[in-house]
């Protein structure tokens, strides 16, 4: 439940404040649609991320998931448009059966998420570059790439929308209610708190957390998706995508190892990332420099709200 | 405190992934005779099994003191590529500098070690998201500061790397003594005890007296000690460093999967470095197979995933605990 106002959004205003400051364009309609669509692919990411986070868990495996879908897709579709539709579809169900061969493997075999997710983020990654032969190949056609990077035209007041922004207020809102409204969302919470107690107290763990396993790996599915149309196709596009989501939720509040955290938080999290990467970048920080503060970053928020708990 | 008995913690006998590792090794001893080319079981190629385990080894035994003690350290790919190429560019080739890069290098580890032992303990931030921070901290310094191989070790250094001891590798002599020193730490000292039980349940240590804190920032002190000497190995086989050589060798997540695999609890407080040298030789064991039989890269890695989950599985299965 969101009760106040958390740090994460007053951090995200101020820095988007400042990004108007040196580039005006930033705060029109188009330049803020952009950035929203640069960062939507890891914001849904992230919100895929905090269900399996406030269970008590993590998922390593959705960077490789990602390749997988780039890579898989072109594969699959081989240049012919007319296979999209169904390529989509197949990818959805690999993501689902890895999600919930993910939360099946913890939650019955007594395998830490964590490795888990990190087999997983071995042999996906295996996987797609044992299809492709290590190389990118083929090219996703344009009724693919269109939800990563096309618009949609003539919307009432916004004149141009991204799809990958529509898509993107459309993951949120789900995922909010599905986190703070519904039974599920309250037993993932229970669970991550107190996984003992939970249990006894009648959660069904095993399937509570699979589903978890599921919405974090259909969000890598979306977020391949996405990223794919945006960039193209290329081995490394998932790489490194698993530790900013999770850095993502842990910057919007969420808690390590289960039992606090909070959507509209990770959502703005990931956003916040995005941000501070485009003010970096404008005020003309090298990429490696950008990376090293993020790691700064990251500790401050997490020494922060540590601190804050423990004063309270 | 001097006076009180401690418990041996850990097994007298050898952990269950030495079974493991058995298995590895007469399958792939069996599969490479029936399909592959060359011997499996040839001087040569034993050898060439230790020499692949060497670098992830050292590291490995490091993250093992991290892991036991219910902490994690994700910095240590950074900090061996800070390792390679400070080491290598304040050598510039020449011998009379190997001692001060040596130095350098260690100080370099032993004030990482302590930052990320503080943070974690003084700061109360996860160990996961604490090690990723500095990971990526360093890691950005380094790659602003160094583009592509910097500087180059003194011919005399790479004796680390390619140098023998009778029939016997350096590296593999190394190797074996930091296990042998690991061991020795882990179950023979009162700061190993003590790491037991700071991993098993880190309140009920504290509540007993154990300066919980000192304990795990030791730990992580030994982890960055351990990264920086696979960061030297590394320079000294390859003769100079470049910032890409952890993150290249996937050091972080290779090194807790053999961690693990050797039958260390992620959780902390069971396990030790004998099982993490099994992991890490099953690891070498399946390379060299899947070399041999010819199968490329990519199907190695599938089955490694796999593997780790079903090691991992193996020991976890009969536990009747929830596990996130």
């Amino acid at each position: 439940m969101v009760r106040r106002v958390p740090p994460i959004f007053v951090v995200l205003l101020a820095i988007c404040v400042w990004i108007s400051l040196l580039n005006p364009r930033f705060a029109t309609v188009p330049g803020f649609m952009s950035f929203l669509m640069r960062a939507a692919p890891a914001a849904i990411l992230a919100a895929g991320q905090l269900f399996v986070i406030v269970a008590g868990g993590f998922d390593l495996s959705v960077g490789s998931l990602i390749t997988l879908v780039v890579l898989g897709s072109s594969m699959l579709i081989d240049g012919d448009p007319a296979n999209t539709a169904w390529v989509i579809a197949v990818m959805f169900l690999i993501g689902i059966a890895v999600g919930v061969f993910n939360g099946a493997v913890t939650s019955w075999l007594k395998v830490p998420s964590f490795i888990t997710t990190l087999g997983m983020l071995v042999t996906l990654k295996g996987f797609a570059l044992l299809w492709t032969g290590g190389a990118p190949r083929g090219f996703l056609p344009n009724n693919f790439r269109v939800f990563g990077r096309n618009r949609l035209t003539g919307v009432p007041l916004l004149d141009e929308v991204p799809y990958a922004v529509i898509i993107l207020l459309v993951v949120a809102v789900v995922a909010t209610y599905l986190l703070h409204r519904t039974g599920w969302g309250k037993q993932l919470i229970a669970l991550g708190d107190n996984p003992r107690a939970a249990r006894l107290s009648g959660v069904p763990t095993a399937k509570v957390r699979i589903l978890a396993f599921v919405a974090s790996a259909t969000s890598a599915v979306i977020a391949g998706i996405l990223l794919g149309g945006f960039s193209g196709v290329s081995t490394n596009v998932g790489d490194g995508q698993e530790l900013g989501a999770i850095s993502a939720a842990v910057l919007g509040g969420a808690k390590l190892l289960g039992g606090r955290g909070t959507m509209p938080g990770a959502i703005a999290g990931a956003l916040t990332l995005q941000a501070l990467f485009t003010l970096l970048n404008l005020l003309g920080w090298p990429k490696p420099l950008r990376d090293g503060l993020q790691g700064v970053i990251i500790i401050g928020a997490v020494a922060y709200t540590a601190w804050r708990e423990r004063r309270s | 405190m001097s006076g009180y008995v401690i418990r041996k913690p850990g097994r007298a006998g050898l952990p269950p992934a030495f079974l493991f590792l058995a298995g590895a090794f007469v399958a792939a001893w069996v599969l490479v005779s029936l399909f592959g080319r060359g011997q499996f079981l040839s001087a040569a190629n034993i050898s060439n099994i230790f020499v692949r385990s060497v670098a992830l080894g050292i590291v490995a035994v490091g993250q093992s003191f991290a892991i036991l003690g219910g902490s994690i350290d994700l910095s240590v790919a950074h900090l061996i590529s800070v390792t390679a190429v400070m080491a290598s560019f304040i050598m510039q080739g020449d011998p009379a500098n190997i001692a001060r890069a040596i130095v350098v290098v260690a100080a370099i580890g032993l004030g990482v070690g302590l930052l990320n032992g503080l943070i974690i303990t003084k700061l109360r931030v996860n160990a996961l998201i604490a090690t990723l921070g500095t990971g990526l901290f360093m890691q950005g310094l380094l790659s602003t500061s160094f583009q592509n191989f910097a500087g180059a070790v003194a011919p005399e250094f790479e004796v680390l790397a390619y140098g023998t001891w009778g029939p016997v590798p350096i590296p593999v002599v190394v190797l074996l003594g930091v296990v042998a020193l690991g061991a020795l730490v882990m179950h023979r000292t009162r700061f190993g005890a003590r790491l037991y039980a700071v991993g098993g349940h880190a309140e009920v240590a504290r509540l007993s007296g154990l300066r919980t804190d000192r304990v795990l920032i030791g730990a992580h002190i030994i982890a960055s000690l351990s990264a920086v000497l696979t960061g030297l190995f590394i320079a000294a086989r390859l003769g100079a460093g470049a910032p890409w050589v952890g993150q290249d060798g996937v050091y972080d997540l290779e090194s807790i999967a053999a961690v693990v695999v050797g039958g260390t609890a992620l959780a902390g407080g069971r396990g030790g470095v004998l099982g993490t040298l099994a992991g890490v030789l099953i690891f070498s064991i399946m390379d060299s197979m899947f070399n041999q039989l010819g199968t490329g890269a990519f199907l190695k890695q599938v089955f490694r995933g796999f593997i780790i989950i079903a090691a991992v599985a193996s020991y976890s299965v009969r536990s009747r605990e929830e596990v996130g």
